[in-house]
């Protein structure tokens, strides 16, 4: 699977960097190196909601404090 | 609020403005012979001798506006109805306002006797002697002798500008570095850049249609332009116009900051690259110093190439200050990545072809590099990037900068490092800052606005103002 986490300039501002830095640690927390693989792009245009990410073509928005719950409920499922 | 300094940059301006209209509408290959006349469209000239002449030098630069002469490797070129084919004569003698003293202090100042008198007394300059040192008119208490010299030539450090027999400026292409000076200082708008602007706008067009996605890269330089707007909104506008997203080249200074200054330490002397004109200048003029230029791509190509990593449909428009940069772009090695260039001139013609009123848009966000990747738009500001990324790095080594601002002292700069490290000797300094324009791109020929202090402050103040603190936080943020 692959994660693209937007971290152009909106989604920056609202920590896409903390976003990226906890799916990090989770990937490899749950050892599923091999199986989920995180990409940045600039824009995914939602720039209005929070931090936008992508996963097989559908646009999900998450913050730094939802990123964990996010990773175990929606990505950790679907591996 | 006025939006462009001078009256020359308000006419390329409407010409721009005028093809990217009815580019917009695909009607420019029927029209386009009808943009002079759109322009000045009255019976009594506004500018020249006839409304003629007037009409057929904007139907030359509508030309320039439309790409130019395409057998021209140039950037800049001469439209040569438009020079007024200023005098260029050196030091002459004021008829009216030499005195005809009896001091003859001009004669007595000159020392290769290049002054004479008629039988009035009136002074004269003998053409054949005269060096043209300026100690007659600096000597002279009237003020009556003046230098009678092209802006163009003025205005070109480097001396590709020629004007023999009094004829139009002409421009020699091997010494040219495209910086631009010549165009804006040109009063008489008779030297200009070629425009890519149908490039940018079919990009655009497709893009709507689905064929890729059209990424604009901005120069930092473009925080102290657009002053009747928030840079916000010029972001909202951007993306009115059609760009995909609007990502910082400020950025890709972050990125060139970290590997300039790594290799930096393990060569031991190092000049910039991400000047383009100062890179090509060190090519045509100083190319024994070219193993020392850097050999790390300019934060627009980095930028540029990172964009290109991360989307596969991008293309990559990059807008600034610079008219250099259109010849960069074109590189063997930038042209994978760099689509096309603006100037922020362009960028002003192309929001308004889509009255687009960036005062009236809601503000959009900017914020991806660091201080120090934005102030590699002035003056000094690389340097201080280099020495920040050492630091950042706990690299063991330290950079002393010679910062040199403007072409004159990167020319002289560079003259003395050559002798010297041709002859075995290490300079006093280890790394060569070299920016063309005086103030660095601030000041570039295709800004709006052109002030070295105040576009330098304001870029400082948007520097403060990124969220990211250092270098590495800010390109850590989108290395994933």
């Amino acid at each position: 699977m692959k994660i693209t986490v937007c971290i152009g300039s909106s989604c920056h501002v609202k920590g896409s960097r903390e976003v990226v830095e906890t799916f990090k640690r989770l990937i490899e927390e749950k050892g599923v190196q091999d199986k989920v693989e995180l990409g940045g792009t600039f824009c995914l245009g939602s720039c209005r909601d929070g931090v936008c990410l992508e996963i097989d073509g559908q646009i999900y928005s998450v913050t730094p404090d939802t990123a964990e719950n996010f990773f175990n409920s929606e990505v950790l499922k679907k591996i | 609020m006025r939006k462009f300094d001078t009256k020359v940059q308000h006419l390329k301006y409407q010409v721009l403005k005028e093809v990217a209209k009815e580019a917009w509408d695909d009607t420019l290959l029927r029209n386009f012979l009808n943009i002079p006349k759109i322009i000045v469209p009255g019976d009594e000239p506004t500018m020249r001798c006839c409304i003629n002449k007037e009409r057929a030098i904007l139907a030359e630069r509508v030309k320039m506006a439309m790409g130019g002469n395409r057998e021209n490797p140039n950037n800049i070129e001469v439209l040569p109805m438009a020079c007024d084919k200023c005098p260029a004569s050196g030091y002459e003698v004021v008829a009216d306002s030499c005195r005809n003293c009896l001091a003859h202090s001009c004669e007595e100042s000159c020392k290769f006797g290049a002054v004479y008198f008629d039988r009035d007394h009136r002074a004269h300059i003998d053409k054949d002697k005269c060096k043209n040192c300026g100690q007659c008119a600096q000597s002279c208490s009237f003020s009556a002798i003046v230098k009678r010299e092209r802006p163009c030539m003025k205005a070109c450090k480097v001396k590709a500008i020629s004007a023999e027999g009094g004829k139009s400026a002409s421009i020699d292409n091997s010494k040219c570095i495209q910086c631009g000076a010549c165009v804006y200082k040109c009063p008489f708008g008779a030297i200009t850049d070629k425009s890519y602007i149908l490039n940018v706008i079919d990009m655009l067009k497709k893009s709507a249609q689905g064929k890729g996605r059209v990424y604009a890269v901005v120069a930092p330089a473009i925080y102290s332009q657009f002053k009747h707007a928030k840079l916000g909104q010029v972001v909202a506008g951007l993306k009115a116009l059609g760009f995909h997203t609007v990502v910082e080249a400020a950025l890709g200074g972050d990125m060139v900051a970290l590997k300039e200054s790594r290799e930096l330490s393990e060569k031991g002397f190092l000049t910039t690259s991400c000047c383009p004109a100062f890179v090509s200048y060190i090519k045509s003029q100083v190319p024994d110093m070219l193993p020392y230029v850097s050999h790390n791509f300019s934060p627009m190509v980095e930028m540029s190439k990172f964009i290109k990593q991360t989307d596969s449909e991008a293309r990559v428009v990059f807008i600034g200050p610079c008219t250099a940069k259109k010849g960069e772009a074109k590189l063997e090695a930038s042209k994978p990545y760099v689509d096309e260039v603006l100037t922020f001139e362009e960028l002003q013609a192309l929001f308004d072809s889509r009255d687009i009123e960036l005062e009236k848009l809601p503000e959009d966000v900017l914020d991806n590099a660091s201080y120090y990747g934005r102030i590699f738009a002035r003056s000094g500001g690389v340097s201080e990037a280099a020495a920040q990324a050492l630091r950042e790095q706990n690299i063991d080594f330290e950079a002393k900068p010679l910062v040199c601002n403007g072409i004159e002292e990167c020319m002289k700069a560079l003259l003395v490092a050559s002798k010297k490290l041709k002859a075995g000797q290490m300079p006093e300094y280890n790394f060569i800052e070299g920016m063309a324009c005086l103030g660095g791109c601030i000041n570039g020929a295709g800004c709006l606005t052109h002030s070295e202090v105040k576009n330098k402050m304001e870029v400082d103040k948007y520097g403060k103002e990124a969220m990211e603190k250092s270098i590495k936080d800010a390109v850590d943020a989108v290395v994933i």
